[in-house]
Order: structure tokens, then C-alpha cells, then sequence
């Protein structure tokens, strides 16, 4: 149960994390940190079990009804996800402590770290594909909240909504996508479905459930064409753009693809359409980075580019593919989160974003600037640096590819030329040349921002020289849970003098070339200008707008904001479906209608009846009021004739809250005067009466029938044994249907915080009839 | 409202009615009551007594924003559906355990209690959100 206990204790802190920060001021982050060690020192003791082949389980039981399990079943590829996200999730903890300490919401954001680090968690370790989704979704909503998180501005917004919509998007397709896989393969769990893969891809399905799956991954991992929200995505403060949108949430997609893989892979329409997309988007990825000077664009751009590779690897699928996309994806984690750490550090100290304007700072920042260099050197992929490693592995595994092998070898060399640029402008010419004024004296950042990058820095190196210890261990498991075959990754920093180190020399060679030429490459690539009139996100803004639209039309039409349409409009439907219902199946006659009526009920109708009428007659609201307060108590006293007692004490409580209610509001209103037309008198008396005799006469059909409900039997029977309690509708509210409840508390809570905002203190003022929203 | 009639008689009646919701919500899994009618007592006592003196002494009364409680409860609901998990049972069982009680009956309290309670937070919380809001927009208009 450890790792189950891991990911439940995530969300524990979570919820408390706030008060944590706050009570513990500086030290919060350092603290808070300590969880996800202790994840990363968990996942870390079962190593050598995964390294071993062996998979990991524990499961609990959720709602089997459903066959919904939280399961877990932890293997290399898990395990290497698992532990970059609790691992890099601690540097980041620490990281927000520096960046943002002293912000008024900080113990805000921790919650909304951890709440995603358990997500992600959730979304790698499960082995149950819907609670995966489950998780997946969580992912998505944490991150529209970190996004959002700067939610003053304007900018902000726009940009956790876009990501949300497209991720979200995507992740509906996904859910469709499992659920036909789950109808074709009649199980849910990854490792079943992978024995069954030969059925599920002879199925008349297999070219949906790829395409489902895909557009679930492609719009989390940021693929051609919903790359564009990712860059949008830089919106958010630096400590969440270095771990969801560099270590962590857009390699979700890559790691359902490479989950998937087993079961899906290894077709012409999976090979094709992933490399096909991820040649694409690395491609993409490497030219708009070169647009871009502001840091973190720089980088968004430039992680575009490295998902799309992997996503290439997973394509090309061989065993040397998967094996350099799984050792990049470690490399890419570790450069690329320390670079976004340093940019932070850097705007925080300097108060400038923007790399052509930044320059010498080394005198100011020496530690920060090694740590940057280091990094920057990994991301070009120079030795001895892990990202070197991880770009002769994809060389060699693009050069034996199967197909278009020439074509993939000259993309990656611009690439890697492109990338080269890109990091030399976004990591090395900040601290190097000459100094730049910048818009505050530059200072040194504090130990909490350099921690979290330097310790990355180290990794580089460490795991580019210690194959054996650090990066086999991981990428190997991982790369054999993809292919289902053992696997042996040959992560040696020296290969020999061969053709691939050759390609690298070239492409370095042109990297710097470019980054010297960059003014006339800029203009050069600023023929692709068009793509912002035309591009994907331009299809999203309109696609937005009309969606917004349609909303405001339906909503004029419909909920127009007269209570008496939408009675008329309720009414009229429900008379009209049960009376037609009732007329089409020959039922509207009053055969077999007995009616036994006692005086003493007789008389409670009555009064109900007149209290009715009087509330329609009444000549002001007060009278109104009570006589809907008599006709209310009236139906209690029905209830408890016909022995519901606790409906009785409930519709009495109601009623005495709601006449509170009522009086509260209805001293708010304009003068009580009538201005119905008699036409409208008449309409309305028509309706009402309509709605009455329907009623009516469905009461008195409904009695003539007996149901022998099974249900009500076996609730009676199983309160007390099951359920320990007499009362059975109580029985039922909290523990049977407790489901139920919950949702029915929350809708509830969810109105309350509608109705605090419209009346919120301060937003009404007498003299004002429409207040601003 | 400025009755000393009815304040005092609130005075009176606040304990009694808050005790009698009380019994309703603990009585509720055996004889007619539960969270909800409990809660729905309890929010009409405060309105009483915030219709009776007014709305800033009521929130003093309750120390707690309504806000906070109605996520509080919110919280306690959910919580009582996870605890069964860690007894490896699904989410939302019914656990149980019996309290002995010297010299008398032993008590059975289980999760559905726990449940309950939450509903009976979040419903006051709801309704007394709603009542004091409404009523501080009154204050203003006077």
C-alpha cells in the first residue's frame, strides 16, 4: 500500500499546504518539499524490483461496481516518470519560495502544486486507463488554476482558459477513445490489453480509438497543431511554466503514447502519424523559437520542439528509437527545468525578460550563470552533458530508421542547429559579453533559486558519467515497458569517432553561425508572419468566438431573465410530453380510479386550495407571502398523514426559511402593482390551470397502478442490517445514495456562491438598476 | 427590527431551538430527523436572532464566515467517503465502530454520521449565507 499511501498523502497536504506556508513563512517551501522526497525516496527502494522486469501492484478498490479500481502498477516507464515529477516537484517547491516569496497568495500556489503533483502522479503510476483519465482531467483543471494564477491580468486568464480548452479538448476525445477500446479489448487494464493487441488492431475500430488517443496526446503534449497554447501557457509564474510545461504535464501525452504503445503501436497508422507529427512539430518548434527573444518563449518554443521529437521516436518505434526518446525525455527534463528555473531567477533579479537585452551579468550572478551554461550546454548537446548522450542516441536511432531515414537525418540536424541558437541566446548570452543596463541593479538570487537549476545542473553531468548508476537504471526499464521487450540502452557518454558526432559537429557549427546571423535568420523566418492571421490559434479565437456566440443567442432566447416565460416555457413542456405520452399510449382514461378520501383530508386539500388562491388574488406581496407559507405548510400536513414524517419536518423547515427568504426579497422589489394585461391574465390563468389538471390527473392515474417495488423492499430490509439505522430515508440520504448527496451539497454550495456574488455587499446600490458584472 | 419582545424571547428560544436541532440531526439515523432538517433548524434559529438584533451581531454569534463552513462541511462529507479506503474498502462504504458506554447501551458511530454532519454544515452554511446577505442589503437600504 506505499505507493497508494504516497499519492493519497499528495493530496492530503494539498489541502492543508496553505496554512503550512503560511505558518511557517520562509521555511514553507523547504518544508512542503519534504513530501515529495519522500516520494522520490519510495519510488526510488523499488527500483531494483522494476529493474528486475518485475511490475509493481497495489490496488484499492473505488467503486467496483464500475470496474473502477485505483490501481497501481508501477514498471520502469512509470517509475521514470514518477520520479521526475516528485523529484523536480521538490525543486520546485523550493524554487516558488524564492520566486514568489512574499506574494500574497503563495500558500495558495502550493496547494495547486501539489494538488497537480498528485495528478500527475495518478496519471503515470495507475494502471486502470479511467482512473487514469481521471487523473488526467485533474491535470488539466490544476494547471488551468497555476496558469491562471497571476488572475488580476487580463493576459493570464486568456491563457489558463486556452490551455484548458485545448487540453481539455483533447482529453474529452481521449475518453471516448478509452471507452471504445475498453468495448474492443473488454478490459481496462493497460498490461491485459496489451496481450490482446492483435484482436484490438484488427478491429474495425483500431483507426478511431488511434486517432482518440492521439488528439488526447497531441493537445497535452503540445503537438502540431495545438502547439500554440503552450507558449501561451508562459503566462504563469516561472516556478510552474519550469515544472508543468517543461518536466511534467506536457510529457503526459508522450507518456500515454509510450503507455499506449504495447497495445496500439507498432501499425502503419501509428508509426505514421506520430512521426509524421512529431517531424513536424520539431521542426515548428526549433523555427518559431528563433522568433521569439523573450526567455521564456524562448524555451516554450524550444520544448515544443524536443516533445515533438519524442513523439517522432515514438513513432519510428524501433528499439534504438524508443531507447534515445526515453533517455531525451530524461535529458530534455533536466536541462530544460533548470533553464526555466535560471530565466526566472534572472527576471527576478533584473527586472528584464528579454534575452537581446540582457548581457554580462556573470560579474553579478557567477553561480547562476554556471548553472546556466551548464544547462545551455546540455540542451546543445555538448559532452560531457546528459542532453549529448541523448542527441547521438537520436541521431543513430533517425539514421537506421526505417523509413524517410534521410529526410528525419537532415530535419534533425537543423534542429539541433536551430536548438543550438536558441540555447546559446536563452542560457549563455544573458551572462556572457558585455553588461547591459538592465531595469533594476542586477543581484544575486538567493539560495532557494539557485538550488532547485543547480542541483539539475549537476544531474546533467553526474547522469551523462555515471551510466550505470543514474541513467541506466532508468532508461532501460522505461524503454522495455514501451516495447514490451528487454532493453539495453547503450548510454555511454563516447561512441567512438562516428558519423553521427560528425552530423553534431556540423549542426553546432551551424547553430552558432546562426545565433551570430540571428538579425537576418529572424527576418528570413519572419515569412512565417502569416501564421499568426491563419495559424491554429487563430482558428481557436474564432472557433472561441462563435462558440460564445451561440451561447448568447441560445441564452437571449431562452433565458431571457422573465420568470414568466420560463414557467410558460416549463409548464407548457411538461404538459405537453406527459400528455402526449399519456394520450399515445391510451392511458387518459379514469377506469379503475377509486377515490377513498377521508373528511379530514378533504379538508387539508381544501385549504391548500384556498391558500393557492389566494396567494394568486392577494392584493400585496406580505399576503402573497403567507398564503404560499399556509399552502406549504398544508403539504407538510399531508405528508404526515400519509406517514412521511421526515418529509414533513423537512417541507416545514423549508417553508419557514423560504418565507424569510421571500420577505427578505420581496422588500427589495418595485411597488406591487399590476400591470398584466388581461390578455396576459388569461394566458397565464390557461397555463396554471393546464399545469393543475395534469397534474391532477396524473396523481389519479398513478394510484390506480400497484407497484410491487422490489427497491423499497430491499432498502427496508438492508437499513438496519446494512446500514444500522431505523429510519430508512435517512438510511438512504447518508449511506445507499450518499453519492447522491454529495453531489446534491455541492450544486448547493456551488448556487450559494452564485447567490453571495449577486448580492454581495457593496454591489447593490439603490439607485442603480443594472449592476455591472 | 427593534423589538425588545422578540430578543428576549430570542434569548430564550436560541438554546432550546439549537439543542432541539441537534437531537434532530443525532436522532436522525433511527427516528425522523438528519442532517438536512437539522440544518435547515439551525439556519432558522440564526435568522431569528439576526431578524431579531441584526445581521453584524448574528456573524459575532457564529464567530465562523459562512463561507468557510459551508467548504468545511463540504470537506467533512468527502472526508467520510475516503476513510473506508483505508480499511481496503471501496469508496463510500459504511464503516462502523461501537463506543461502549458504562451503565448503559453502547453507541454505534460510523461514517454515515460523519456524512451526515457534513450535509448539516453545508446546509447552514447555505441558508445562513443567503438570510445574512439578503439582510445586509436591507440594513443598507434603511
Amino acid at each position: 500500500m506505499t505507493i497508494l499511501a504516497c499519492l493519497f498523502l499528495t493530496f492530503a497536504l494539498a489541502t492543508v499546504a496553505p496554512w503550512v506556508s503560511r505558518g511557517l513563512g520562509r521555511a514553507g517551501g523547504w518544508v512542503l518539499a519534504i513530501a515529495p522526497l519522500t516520494v522520490a525516496g519510495v519510488l526510488v527502494s523499488y527500483l531494483p524490483r522494476v529493474m528486475s522486469g518485475e511490475v509493481i501492484r497495489e490496488s484499492v478498490a473505488w467503486a467496483p461496481e464500475l470496474g473502477l479500481t485505483i490501481s497501481v502498477g508501477l514498471d520502469g516507464l512509470g517509475l521514470l516518470f514518477a520520479l521526475l515529477i516528485s523529484g523536480v516537484g521538490a525543486l520546485i517547491l523550493v524554487y516558488a519560495q524564492g520566486y514568489l516569496g512574499g506574494h500574497r497568495h503563495l500558500p495558495r500556489i502550493y496547494a495547486f502544486l501539489l494538488i497537480f503533483m498528485g495528478a500527475m502522479l495518478g496519471v503515470v503510476l495507475t494502471d486502470n486507463l479511467l482512473v487514469m483519465f481521471v487523473f488526467w482531467e485533474l491535470t488539466s483543471i490544476s494547471s488551468y488554476l497555476l496558469i491562471g494564477f497571476d488572475h488580476n491580468r487580463v493576459a493570464a486568464r486568456k491563457a489558463a482558459l486556452q490551455a484548458l480548452l485545448v487540453t481539455g479538448g483533447g482529453g474529452l476525445a481521449l475518453l471516448v477513445g478509452i471507452l471504445l477500446l475498453w468495448n474492443v479489448g473488454g478490459s481496462l487494464n493497460v498490461s491485459v490489453l496489451a496481450g490482446r493487441a492483435e484482436a484490438i488492431q484488427g478491429s474495425g475500430m483500431y483507426t478511431a480509438i488511434v486517432l482518440l488517443f492521439a488528439l488526447g496526446a497531441f493537445t497535452k503534449s503540445a503537438q502540431f497543431p495545438f502547439h500554440f497554447w503552450l507558449p501561451g501557457a508562459m503566462e504563469a509564474p516561472t516556478p510552474v511554466s519550469a515544472y508543468l510545461h517543461s518536466a511534467t504535464m506536457v510529457k503526459a501525452g508522450i507518456f500515454l503514447l509510450a503507455r499506449m504503445n504495447p497495445v496500439l503501436g507498432g501499425s502503419e497508422l501509428w508509426t505514421t502519424l506520430l512521426t509524421l507529427t512529431g517531424a513536424t512539430t520539431v521542426v515548428l518548434g526549433a523555427v518559431l523559437a528563433f522568433r521569439q527573444t523573450y526567455l521564456k518563449k524562448i524555451l516554450a518554443y524550444s520544448t515544443v520542439s524536443s516533445l515533438g521529437l519524442i513523439v517522432m521516436m515514438l513513432g519510428i518505434g524501433t528499439t534504438e528509437a524508443v531507447e534515445a526518446g526515453m533517455a531525451y525525455l530524461l535529458a530534455h527534463a533536466i536541462f530544460k527545468g533548470g533553464l526555466f528555473m535560471v530565466a526566472g531567477a534572472i527576471d527576478h533579479g533584473t527586472g528584464q525578460r528579454d534575452a537581446e537585452k540582457l548581457g554580462g551579468l556573470f560579474g553579478a550572478m557567477p553561480v547562476l550563470g554556471v548553472v546556466s551554461i551548464f544547462a545551455a550546454c546540455s540542451m546543445i548537446g555538448l559532452p560531457p552533458m546528459f542532453g549529448f548522450v541523448g542527441k547521438e542516441m537520436v541521431l543513430i536511432a533517425v539514421g537506421k530508421a526505417p523509413v524517410w531515414s534521410e529526410w528525419l537525418t537532415g530535419a534533425m540536424v537543423v534542429v539541433a542547429a536551430l536548438g543550438t541558437a536558441a540555447a546559446i541566446l536563452a542560457g549563455i548570452k544573458p551572462f556572457v559579453g558585455k553588461r547591459i543596463q538592465t531595469p533594476h541593479e542586477p543581484h544575486a538570487p538567493g539560495l532557494a533559486l539557485v538550488l532547485g537549476p543547480g542541483i539539475l545542473a549537476v544531474l546533467g553531468v553526474a547522469v551523462a558519467l555515471l551510466p550505470s548508476v543514474l541513467s541506466g537504471p532508468l532508461v532501460g526499464p522505461a524503454a522495455s515497458a514501451v516495447l514490451g521487450l528487454p532493453s539495453e540502452p547503450n548510454l555511454h557518454l563516447w561512441h567512438g569517432w562516428t558519423k553521427e558526432l560528425a552530423l553534431s559537429g556540423g549542426a553546432l557549427g551551424l547553430g552558432v553561425v546562426a545565433f551570430a546571423l540571428r538579425w537576418r535568420v529572424r527576418r528570413f523566418i519572419e515569412v512565417l508572419g502569416f501564421f499568426d492571421r491563419v495559424g491554429p490559434e487563430r482558428a481557436y479565437e474564432v472557433g472561441l468566438k462563435g462558440l460564445n456566440a451561440v451561447a448568447k443567442g441560445q441564452t437571449r432566447l431562452l433565458q431571457n431573465g422573465y420568470l414568466r416565460s420560463y414557467l410558460v416555457v416549463t409548464m407548457g413542456t411538461a404538459v405537453g410530453l406527459v400528455g402526449y405520452t399519456l394520450w399515445s399510449r391510451g392511458e387518459l382514461t379514469l377506469q379503475g380510479v377509486s377515490l377513498d378520501l377521508k373528511w379530514y383530508e378533504l379538508m387539508v386539500g381544501l385549504l391548500i386550495a384556498v391558500a393557492a388562491i389566494a396567494a394568486a388574488v392577494a392584493k400585496n406581496r406580505l399576503m402573497t407571502i403567507a398564503a404560499l407559507g399556509l399552502a406549504g405548510y398544508g403539504v407538510a400536513l399531508m405528508f404526515v398523514m400519509f406517514g412521511a414524517p421526515d418529509l414533513a419536518m423537512t417541507q416545514i423547515a423549508i417553508e419557514t426559511l423560504t418565507v424569510i427568504l421571500f420577505a427578505l426579497v420581496f422588500r427589495r422589489l418595485p411597488d406591487f402593482r399590476s400591470i398584466s394585461t388581461r390578455a396576459q391574465k388569461i394566458r397565464d390563468v390557461f397555463v396554471a390551470g393546464l399545469a393543475g389538471v395534469m397534474m391532477t390527473v396524473l396523481m389519479l392515474l398513478a394510484s390506480r397502478v400497484q407497484i410491487g417495488s422490489g427497491n423499497s423492499s430491499w432498502f427496508g430490509e438492508q437499513s438496519y442490517i446494512g446500514g444500522h439505522g431505523r429510519n430508512v430515508v435517512n438510511v438512504i440520504l447518508v449511506d445507499f445514495r450518499a453519492i447522491d448527496t454529495m453531489g446534491e451539497i455541492t450544486v448547493l454550495a456551488v448556487a450559494a456562491i452564485g447567490v453571495f456574488a449577486l448580492l454581495r455587499p457593496g454591489l447593490i446600490q439603490p439607485d442603480q438598476k443594472e449592476t455591472p458584472l | 427590527m427593534n423589538s425588545v419582545i422578540l430578543r428576549t424571547a430570542t434569548r430564550f428560544m436560541m438554546p432550546l431551538l439549537l439543542l432541539f436541532s441537534i437531537v434532530v440531526l443525532l436522532q436522525g439515523h433511527n427516528k425522523p430527523g438528519g442532517g438536512f432538517i437539522a440544518g435547515l433548524i439551525t439556519a432558522a434559529t440564526f435568522s431569528l436572532h439576526a431578524l431579531a438584533f441584526d445581521p453584524d451581531s448574528t456573524r459575532r454569534v457564529l464567530v465562523v464566515d459562512m463561507r468557510s463552513l459551508i467548504g468545511a462541511g463540504l470537506l467533512i462529507a468527502l472526508a467520510s467517503a475516503f476513510i473506508p479506503l483505508a480499511q481496503g474498502l471501496p469508496l463510500m462504504t459504511g464503516v462502523w465502530t461501537t463506543i461502549p458506554m458504562l451503565g448503559g447501551d453502547p453507541i454505534k458511530i460510523g461514517t454515515p454520521l460523519l456524512f451526515d454532519l457534513g450535509v448539516f454544515i453545508v446546509v447552514v452554511g447555505i441558508s445562513l449565507l443567503m438570510v445574512l446577505t439578503l439582510l445586509d442589503s436591507q440594513e443598507k437600504d434603511a
